[in-house]
């Protein structure tokens, strides 16, 4: 890579590989060995990767919509970061699932040609953030998790998701690094900070609950999926050290409830998650017959 | 006793500051400047980094409605490598001892001006294959011959920017191809889209020469090395070959070969519609500058949140030892 002559740089067309992951492929799972492993019901396998692939493709949105409207220019760069990793791992997960359920249907099929109530990801993914206090909770709560199934997740019995997985710890490692620290600043920070950080935690906490509910499809892949009761300990540890740090109290706030007994795994959402769709589904679906 | 030699004389510095110039070398933050160049430096990179940073919106727009994940992640990318750009261009005026927070406060006062492109509106996704195809192709062109300007560190910003600003070249045409080969809504799409942006992106090369009253003495500090004039017909050559290849219509019944110049003629620009632009009545200027400035302002409290936490930190340790 030549950075040393602009002329010769521009002529250099093949440097592909120093873009951001996903930039350079129609397909994720291109060349890889995306066979079921026996034993392994293919069904259950792929509602367990819309889960994971849904939170991270939902997270990325609401992530997606503070571009430009971060309050630092290094922030700006970082949120656009963490949210392209986590589309990262959605296009793998969401391509995972259309080799696991036998469809063949490719990452942009659950993106944008699925309703609200087929959507798999927790209830906080989609919460908007209606300040950078409730970005960061949010961000530090789920990654938080996130990483600590993935950790798990990197012995899983089905190969193309554990390896989706190894990939996904370093991100995620970064991606909690970064929030904790912004939860730090704020909680000690100033009076104004540390309220808004209170407040933001307040939000964020009724729906914490429901990321260690174990679904049915969790419990009946043993060991392929990761229980995510099984996290629990290990997140409350790291916020507490975290909340600590930036002088927060846990909150002691009710769970929200769910809807006819469901919750986001269900495909029961919060009112929010409609428009979340209809602005990311828009234009593919004006032009259903279009390529991109 | 230390014998030091008498300080060299301002004639003597600024004599080899012309030198340094002349010799086609190139003046680092160390070396003494004139007054003026220095302040011609600060507000042609702030100037510049403004339009990374305004630029960041109208592309921007269309990251969460991105119809493919594949052209989601290209477009996030791209929009996140703008910022980026925003970033070098401040950290180079800083070291003419420009602020980084005074220059944006001079950008959402309206005391420093970004590009006039970014003042239209995205109204199509195919906006974001055009952008990078024709506008971001004009930028190449005007800003590949700033690799070599005599100002060290942003000519050095400016090699890294140009080699992403031409990946982003390349990703624009490679949508536009996409899109030319899909449905007939699509190709309306990306005609609708050149209409609109054509005209614009020959403004941003400026005023015709004759009309430009910075040229002169920039080109004679090296810190320009064509007129506006130049480029722009540069610009007109490259791009024509293009749009054949494309399959769009360029929107100027003027454009024509012309054997004898070796180049395209083409019409007149409207410069009544730049002038107008640039003096705030483009269809967006209010809203640009209006988000950056709520983003700046909604931002306040965290980033005095982060010098609390470190003035804390640093009372901490002090206490400490």
């Amino acid at each position: 890579m030549a950075f040393d002559n602009a002329y010769e740089a521009l002529a250099d067309a093949h440097d592909d590989a120093r873009w951001a992951f996903g930039t350079g492929f129609d397909n994720p799972l291109s060349g890889v060995d995306t066979t079921v492993p026996s034993g392994v019901d293919g069904e259950d396998l792929a509602q367990y990767c819309l889960m994971l692939g849904d939170d991270a493709l939902v997270l990325s949105h609401r992530l997606q919509q503070w571009c430009t409207r971060a309050p630092e220019l290094e922030d700006e760069v970082a949120i656009a970061n963490i949210g392209l990793d986590l589309l990262g791992q959605a296009r793998l997960l969401l391509a995972r699932t259309g080799r696991a359920d036998g469809s063949g249907r490719g990452e942009d099929h659950y993106a944008y040609f699925r309703g609200e109530h087929e959507f798999r990801n927790v209830r906080l993914a989609e919460r908007e953030h209606a300040d950078f206090a409730q970005l960061v909770a949010t961000v530090l709560v789920l990654t938080t998790w996130r990483l600590a199934v993935f950790q798990r997740l990197q012995a899983s019995a089905d190969p193309v998701l554990a390896a989706i997985a190894q990939k996904g710890v370093n991100e995620l490692t970064y991606h909690r690094d970064y929030a904790a620290q912004w939860v730090v600043r704020l909680g000690d920070g100033t009076e104004t900070s540390h309220a808004r950080t209170v407040a933001a935690f307040d939000e964020v906490w009724p729906l914490v609950a429901e990321l260690f509910e174990p679904h049915d499809v969790e419990r009946r892949l043993d060991g392929v999926a990761v229980d995510p009761a099984e996290v629990r300990a290990e997140f409350d540890d790291v916020l507490a050290q975290v909340l600590s740090a930036a002088t927060l109290e846990t909150p002691v706030v009710p769970a929200k409830a769910g809807v006819a007994g469901g919750k986001g795994r269900n495909g029961r959402h919060t009112e929010q998650m409609g428009y979340l769709l209809a602005e990311l589904q828009s234009v593919a679906r004006a032009y259903p017959e279009a390529t991109w | 006793m230390t014998v030091t030699e008498p300080a060299p004389s301002e004639s003597d510095l600024e004599q080899h500051f012309e030198h340094t110039i002349a010799k086609d070398q190139r003046i680092e933050p160390r070396d003494w400047l004139p007054e003026a160049y220095r302040k011609t430096m600060i507000r042609q990179i702030a100037q510049h980094a403004h339009s990374e940073i305004i630029g960041m919106q109208p592309e921007g727009n269309w990251i969460t409605r991105a119809p493919s994940l594949r052209r989601k992640a290209i477009l996030l990318a791209k929009v996140q490598d703008e910022a980026g750009h925003g970033l070098y261009l401040y950290s180079a005026a800083e070291t003419l001892g420009g602020d980084r927070g005074d220059l944006t406060e001079k950008l959402i006062s309206g005391r420093q001006k970004y590009s006039s492109i970014f003042n239209y509106p995205t109204l199509s996704f195919a906006d974001v294959g055009v952008i990078g195809w024709l506008v971001d192709g004009a930028a190449i062109c005007n800003q590949v011959p700033l690799c070599r300007s005599s100002y060290g560190p942003y000519a050095r910003a400016m090699i890294r920017i140009c080699k992403e600003e031409s990946f982003h070249q390349r990703q624009g045409y490679e949508l536009l191809m996409a899109m030319m080969n899909g449905t007939r809504k699509q190709r309306e799409a990306v005609q609708d889209s050149v209409n609109r942006f054509w005209w614009p992106s020959l403004m941003m090369f400026g005023p015709s020469d004759d009309d430009s009253p910075n040229t002169a003495q920039s080109m004679a500090w090296k810190i320009k090395r064509h007129t506006n004039d130049e480029l722009r017909q540069r610009f007109v050559d490259m791009t024509v070959p293009q749009a054949e290849t494309l399959g769009v219509t360029l929107p100027d019944p003027d454009l024509a070969w012309n054997a004898d110049r070796g180049h395209h003629d083409f019409g007149a620009i409207d410069w009544d519609e730049l002038k107008q632009v640039i003096s705030g009545g483009g269809p967006c200027n209010t809203e640009r500058v209006e988000r950056r400035r709520a983003a700046h302002e909604d931002g306040a409290w965290v980033r005095e949140a982060a010098a609390a936490h470190a003035r804390k930190q640093q009372q901490r340790k002090e206490a400490a030892a």
